[in-house]
């Protein structure tokens, strides 16, 4: 039903209606008003047969979900930023033994210096560790991708995680067609696990792999999300059929038929470079914008193919790696090497930073001038910069960055 | 699109304001965004929020830089927030005091903007009148209706009594309807009333 309605809340209401049998997470902000909406839907007996396993850590929430996983019960967690990282040997866990968990990661940057905003640093940091991740670019598609990631992580017995940008979607009230029951329950059977632990039929898992076979046991893992590429965009269709509305897939291409400059993204983003590229293609500019929905397994295929006219490709990021340059630009690079076009990473919005269509705007103006360096910070305000260099300057040892520009802009952090 | 920004201080409601009032444009059938501004709330402290109303899909996800209307909970942040930033010179302006607009020494900043869409209410005396407590979120709601016509009155009640339904919702639309009555119609709001 169409709603007027937090995202979060929403996100909520449709993990609900997937029926999950164990609901395991740890508080850590932006993610909490899903698990607290999700907490008294078991309290209150609406959500049931459920139960809400409260745990000391993110570490001991991945772990209880891969226990309640092996035992045959449908599984979900919510966490965020530092809360991923806490859990991360258990979620590269759930990827190897093959255990359909769902996470919503509701993304936020990575401390130090501690932030409570969005960026994307926290889904980079285990974009290697088998789990699929999906990018949501509303709160309609991420209420929907998670009905979808259910049925792909079952069908394919491998973790799912739904990223949704912390706070920009997560804490925005908007008009939500939220999945009814009876439509989940038709697209989505119930969790028929392909092996369960229990105490009658004893069986092992997670047995130790030497050298002799581990190289195969990752190639296979490998294939399996290879797989992944040709269910993604079929539950997608299959999605479209009962519901009646496109969400998920593999990419989302806008107005990229004849387009010489494409930009792309992954999450909510996109609708303000969408806004920004309307305004540019009216002025005649042949550009369009290209939206990967699921960035593990990476559609190097459906990203060449959109990105084929491209002369230009401009990735905007809401992360980096620290000494090297843009992330989802080394994956598209990779997918378009061949191509002779031109890529430029465009970092913005880290640790909370708005991305407004005016900066947008200008540096695809920039752009459309061949004047755009490889590698972009968006508004990076360059003053504060210099300044602080200049201070650190025979200054042994260094004192801390994070204190220093705090200083030259003279804020005390806190936001509001 | 219309936008508007509100501002207040943690713990009087300015999140819920943003959201009743784009719950009240959806009521309409209209399209409707409303979110904070995000940070470590805390009572007492400058919080922001947004509200955007349009005909048409909202897709930006961004803090509104040019608000078309700003409602002002506190008036004590006159002073010490840039609150008229990026309002655009025909924008609407709804303060939270018993003082008339003239009175709050605005000086020159109201000769930038139409006079006859800046306003003062006096909501938060008409939500201790209806309500008992310093509430002002419903009757400066009502108010900013009358002001912009952004959302009709109705659909604001309808709002107001799904999120607090029973005797509250009640004394909050009355006091909705209350500052509604106090403000006069700008110029826009009765031209729609000519041509519908």
């Amino acid at each position: 039903m169409l709603q007027q309605v937090e995202g979060s809340r929403a996100v909520a209401q449709t993990v609900a209606a997937c029926r999950p049998e164990v609901v395991c997470a740890y508080p850590i902000s932006p993610q909490t008003h899903i698990i607290e909406a999700l907490g008294a839907s078991v309290k209150s007996g609406s959500l049931s047969p459920c139960e809400f396993i409260n745990v000391e850590s993110e570490f001991a929430a991945m772990s209880v979900l891969i226990g309640a996983s092996a035992a045959g019960a449908r599984a979900y967690t919510a966490t965020a930023s530092q809360g991923l990282l806490f859990m991360i040997e258990a979620v590269y866990n759930a990827a190897g033994l093959g255990l359909p968990v769902v996470m919503t990661l509701a993304n936020r940057a990575i401390g130090a210096p501690i932030n409570i905003w969005n960026d994307h640093s926290d889904a980079m940091s285990v974009r290697d560790s088998g789990w699929i991740q999906l990018f949501a670019e509303t709160n309609q598609e991420a209420a929907d991708l998670h009905v979808q990631a259910f049925s792909l992580a079952e069908q394919l017995s491998l973790p799912v995680m739904v990223c949704m940008d912390g706070y920009i979607l997560t804490h925005a009230v908007e008009g939500i067609d939220v999945p009814a029951q009876s439509d989940v329950d038709a697209f989505l059977p119930a969790y028929q696990p392909r092996q369960v632990l229990d105490p009658d039929t004893p069986i092992s898992i997670g047995a130790m792999v030497g050298p002799e076979a581990f190289e195969e046991v990752r190639y296979l893992a490998h294939l399996r999300q290879l797989d992944a590429l040709q269910l993604i965009p079929a539950v997608s269709e299959e999605f479209e059929a009962q519901f009646g509305r496109q969400s998920g897939g593999l990419v989302r291409a806008y107005r990229t038929e004849d387009a010489e400059t494409v930009v792309v993204a992954l999450g909510s983003v996109l609708g303000s470079i969408k806004d920004a590229v309307d305004i540019r293609r009216e002025a005649g500019e042949r550009i369009g914008v290209l939206g990967v929905t699921s960035f593990r397994p990476f559609p190097f295929e459906a990203v060449r193919q959109a990105l084929a006219t491209a002369r230009r490709i401009i990735v905007v990021e809401r992360a980096f790696s620290i000494g090297f340059g843009g992330v989802l630009s080394t994956d598209v690079s990779m997918a378009t090497h061949d191509g002779g076009s031109r890529l430029h990473t465009v970092v913005a919005g880290l640790g909370g930073r708005p991305v407004t269509s005016r900066s947008l705007d200008a540096m695809l103006a920039r752009a459309a001038l061949d004047d755009l360096d490889p590698l972009v910070f968006l508004d990076l305000d360059r003053d504060v910069v210099k300044r602080e260099r200049a201070r650190l300057v025979g200054t042994r040892p260094p004192e801390p960055t994070a204190d220093g520009v705090v200083g030259w802009l003279g804020t005390a952090s806190g936001g509001g | 699109m219309f936008q508007v920004r509100i501002h207040g201080r943690g713990g009087q409601g300015v999140v819920t304001a943003a959201e009743l009032l784009s719950v009240a444009a959806f009521i309409e059938g209209r399209h409707a965004q409303a979110f904070p501004s995000f940070g470590s709330e805390r009572m007492g402290a400058p919080i922001v929020s947004f509200c955007r109303i349009d005909d048409h899909p909202i897709r930006a996800h961004e803090p509104v830089i040019e608000p078309d209307g700003l409602i002002i909970q506190d008036v004590t942040l006159l002073h010490q927030v840039d609150l008229f930033s990026g309002l655009t010179p025909e924008g609407y302006v709804l303060v939270n005091t018993p003082r008339s607009v003239d009175e709050l020494g605005l000086g020159s900043l109201v000769g930038r903007f139409h006079p006859g869409r800046l306003a003062s209410c006096p909501a938060t005396q008409i939500a201790q009148e209806q309500l008992g407590r310093p509430l002002p979120n419903a009757a400066l709601l009502g108010a900013f209706s009358a002001l912009t016509g952004a959302v009709s009155l109705d659909a604001l009640a309808t709002a107001i009594r799904q999120r607090y339904p029973g005797e509250v919702g009640e004394r909050n639309v009355v006091a909705a309807a209350a500052a509604s009555r106090a403000i006069e119609p700008s110029p826009s709001e009765l031209s729609r009333a000519a041509a519908g």
